[in-house]
C-alpha cells in the first residue's frame, strides 16, 4: 500500500519536486508561499542540491536561467507580485528554450492585493506573461495531492519539448491541508542523461551557447517558428483535463484549481435538485483543453466559467466554443473565497429561468 | 625560427564587432590569455551581458551563456551553484553592473558567490549610442546629458571597488586600466589573478578596467590618443586604479 502523509499544499509541492529529481531552487519570500523556499532550503541540502535566497524575484529567475541552462532540474516558486518580478526572466529562459519549473501560489490582486487565494494571474500564465512570443506549460492542481504530483509531469514536459513549466495554484490550496498518497517512485536525476544542450566542464567536446537573441536577418523568426512547432506538438499531445457528469449534462461548468472544487459541489447540489450540470476540469491551463469543449458545446446547452477573476479563462472557454452554444460566466475578484451555494444559484438562475449570458460581472 | 606570441585557443578566430579604439578587445583577449595560461578553458563557462559586449558569446572559446541586462552575477551563481568544479566569469559593463544589475552584483559578492567579474567601465552606454551612464564622470557629456552631467540632476559617478571591497564576502577587488601598456599588463595579472582565486575556491574577485570609447565619448576616431588621455587625465582621477581590497592570502 502507498504511504499517505498529512501534507500542507506548499510543502507537497516542495516534496514533490524534491521526488521528481529537482536540485537546484532560487527564490525570495513572499507570502502565501513561503512554506516552499523554506521546505527547499533544509530539504535540497540533504539529497546533495543548491538552494538560494536571493536578493529578490529578478534575481531568482536569473539564478534559474544559469542552473537550467547546466541541465540541472531546477525551480523557483513565488506568489503574483514575485511572478509579475520574475516575467523578463521567464522570457528569456523560454527565449532560450531552458526547462524549469515555476510555480505560482496565486494571491488577491492586482498591485499588493491580499495574500488569500485568487486566480487573477490566468491570462499572465496562458499567454506567456513576458514579453515576446512564448508559451508555458501550466497545469492547474486541485488538491494537496496534485501538488505532490504535478511537478513531475511538468518536468517530464518542461524536458521534452525544452519549455519552461509552470504549475498555477493558489493561496488556499498552498495553505490547506490534506492526505498525500506517495504512490510513485523517487526520481534520481544522476539516472538521467544531461541534455545534449547544457553547459558544463567540456573535456574536449564542442562549446555549447546558451541564449535568446539572434541579430541575423530572418534568423529569430526561424529560432521563434522551430519553437512554435514544439508548441503545436504541446497542444496535440499534452492537453490534460477532467470531467464530472458531463455524460448526461444539460449545463457544463468549466472551472480549474480551487474553484473546480466548488464547482464540483455546485453541481451536486444541482444534481440534487434535478438539474443536470456537470463539470469540466482543465488541468493543464495551456494548453487548454479546447477541443474537448467544442465537442461538447453541441450538445450542451450552457456553459458556465467559475472562476476568482473578473472574467478571464471564460475567453477560452468562449473561444472553443465559437458560438455554438452559450457561455456564462461565474467571476468573482479573488483574495476572498467563492462558495458552492452562491455558484449554485447561478446554474439555477441559467438553467431554471433561462438567462442568457449570465454573467456574475459584466 | 621561434614563436613569440599567438592567438589564445580561449578567444575564437572570428571577427569581433567592436569600433576603433575600443577596449573590449583588448580586454577580451586578456581574458582569453589568462584562461589559457590557467589551462582552465574546458571547465570555463562564461557569461555575456547586454551592452557593447553582448556578443562576448561568439568570441569566447569556451560554453558560454547570454542573459538578461545585468543579470550576469545571479546567472553566474545558478551555474557555479550547479557545477561548482567549473570556472564561471560573467563579463559586464558600467551600465550593466552599476545600474541595472547593482542589485545582483552586490549581492552575488555579499553572499561570496565564487566567481570571476570581469567590469569594464567605460563611462557610458556604448550599444545604445552614448547615453549617461552610472559612471559617467561630472561634466562628461552623453546624449541624456547633452551639457555635461550636472550633479543637481544627474548625480554622482560610483565608485564600483570601492564600495564592493566594503563587503565580506569579497576576497579580491582591483581596478585597472586598458589605456596604455602598463595598464594592460596590470589588467592581465589582475584578470589572472582573479580567476587564480576561483581556481582555489576562494571567493568572490572583481577586476574594473578602466577602458575608452572614442565612438560615445565623441574623441577623434583618427587619432586614439585623444581617448587614452581622456582616461589618464580625467577617469583615473574619479577610479584611482589600484588593489581596494585583496585576503586571498588569508
Amino acid at each position: 500500500m502507498a504511504e499517505k502523509q498529512l501534507m500542507k499544499g506548499n510543502e507537497a509541492l516542495s516534496e514533490g519536486a524534491v521526488r521528481a529529481g529537482c536540485r537546484f531552487f532560487a527564490g525570495y519570500p513572499i507570502t502565501p508561499q513561503n512554506e516552499v523556499p523554506e521546505y527547499m532550503s533544509w530539504r535540497l541540502p540533504q539529497v546533495g542540491g543548491a538552494f538560494i535566497q536571493s536578493e529578490s524575484e529578478v534575481a531568482a529567475i536569473n539564478v534559474i536561467f544559469g542552473a537550467a541552462a547546466t541541465g540541472v532540474r531546477s525551480m523557483t516558486s513565488s506568489s503574483s507580485p514575485g511572478i509579475s518580478l520574475k516575467q523578463e526572466g521567464i522570457s528569456y529562459c523560454a527565449g532560450a528554450d531552458l526547462p524549469f519549473l515555476i510555480a505560482n501560489v496565486m494571491r488577491g490582486g492586482p498591485g499588493l492585493g491580499n495574500i488569500a487565494g485568487a486566480q487573477g494571474d490566468y491570462f499572465q500564465s496562458t499567454r506567456g506573461g513576458g514579453h515576446g512570443d512564448y508559451r508555458l506549460y501550466v497545469m492547474a492542481p486541485n488538491s494537496v495531492q496534485e501538488m505532490f504530483d504535478f511537478p513531475k509531469k511538468c518536468y517530464e514536459t518542461a524536458y521534452q519539448y525544452r519549455v519552461p513549466a509552470m504549475i498555477l495554484a493558489d493561496g488556499t490550496i498552498g495553505q490547506m491541508m490534506e492526505g498525500v498518497e506517495i504512490n510513485w517512485p523517487e526520481i534520481d536525476p544522476k539516472t538521467i542523461a544531461k541534455p545534449s544542450w547544457s553547459l558544463g566542464i567540456n573535456n574536449g567536446r564542442e562549446r555549447r551557447m546558451v541564449g535568446s537573441y539572434d541579430l541575423r536577418d530572418g534568423m529569430l523568426e526561424k529560432m521563434v517558428l522551430e519553437r512554435v512547432k514544439r508548441y503545436k506538438q504541446i497542444e496535440e499531445k499534452e492537453v490534460l483535463w477532467e470531467e464530472k457528469m458531463t455524460e448526461d449534462a444539460e449545463i457544463v461548468l468549466v472551472a480549474y484549481g480551487i474553484s473546480s472544487r466548488v464547482a464540483l459541489a455546485a453541481c451536486r447540489i444541482a444534481r440534487e435538485k434535478g438539474i443536470k450540470a456537470g463539470l469540466l476540469r482543465p488541468i493543464t491551463l495551456w494548453p487548454f483543453p479546447k477541443k474537448r469543449i467544442a465537442e461538447l458545446a453541441p450538445r450542451v446547452k450552457n456553459f458556465l466559467a467559475v472562476e476568482m477573476s473578473l472574467g478571464q479563462m471564460v475567453e477560452d472557454v468562449r473561444l472553443a466554443v465559437n458560438g455554438a452554444t452559450n457561455v456564462n460566466l461565474f467571476a468573482k475578484p479573488g483574495g476572498s473565497p467563492i462558495f458552492a451555494e452562491e455558484v449554485y444559484q447561478a446554474i439555477e438562475t441559467i438553467v431554471k429561468k433561462g438567462a442568457k449570458e449570465y454573467a456574475t460581472v459584466k | 625560427m621561434q614563436l613569440l606570441n599567438e592567438k589564445p585557443k580561449s578567444l575564437l578566430d572570428v571577427q569581433m564587432h567592436y569600433c576603433p579604439g575600443c577596449g573590449h578587445g583588448i580586454v577580451h583577449r586578456l581574458v582569453a590569455e589568462a584562461m589559457d595560461e590557467l589551462n582552465i578553458r574546458e571547465k570555463t563557462i562564461g557569461v555575456a551581458p547586454v551592452g557593447c559586449s553582448v556578443f562576448a558569446d561568439h568570441y569566447f572559446n569556451c560554453d558560454m551563456i547570454q542573459g538578461a541586462h545585468g543579470r550576469g552575477p545571479a546567472i553566474a551563481t545558478g551555474i557555479k551553484r550547479s557545477i561548482p568544479e567549473s570556472i564561471v566569469f560573467s563579463y559586464q559593463g558600467d551600465g550593466d553592473l552599476a545600474s541595472i544589475g547593482m542589485g545582483e552584483i552586490i549581492h552575488a559578492a555579499a553572499r561570496g558567490e565564487k566567481l570571476t567579474v570581469i567590469f569594464v567601465n567605460n563611462a557610458i552606454y556604448g550599444m545604445t549610442g552614448g547615453q549617461m551612464a552610472p559612471t559617467t564622470l561630472i561634466g562628461q557629456k552623453a546624449t541624456t546629458c547633452v551639457d555635461g552631467r550636472n550633479p543637481e540632476i544627474n548625480g554622482f559617478p560610483i565608485r564600483v571597488c570601492e564600495m564592493l571591497a566594503t563587503l565580506d564576502g569579497v576576497v579580491y577587488a582591483e581596478r585597472t586600466s586598458v589605456h596604455n601598456v602598463a595598464g594592460v599588463v596590470k589588467s592581465k595579472n589582475a584578470i589572472k589573478k582573479a580567476f587564480q582565486n576561483q581556481i582555489e575556491n576562494k571567493g568572490f574577485s572583481i577586476v574594473e578596467i578602466l577602458s575608452m570609447c572614442p565612438t560615445n565619448w565623441g574623441t577623434r576616431l583618427d587619432n586614439p590618443s585623444e581617448a587614452t588621455k581622456y582616461v589618464s587625465e580625467s577617469m583615473v582621477k574619479i577610479f584611482p586604479p589600484g588593489i581596494y581590497k585583496d585576503v586571498s592570502a588569508k
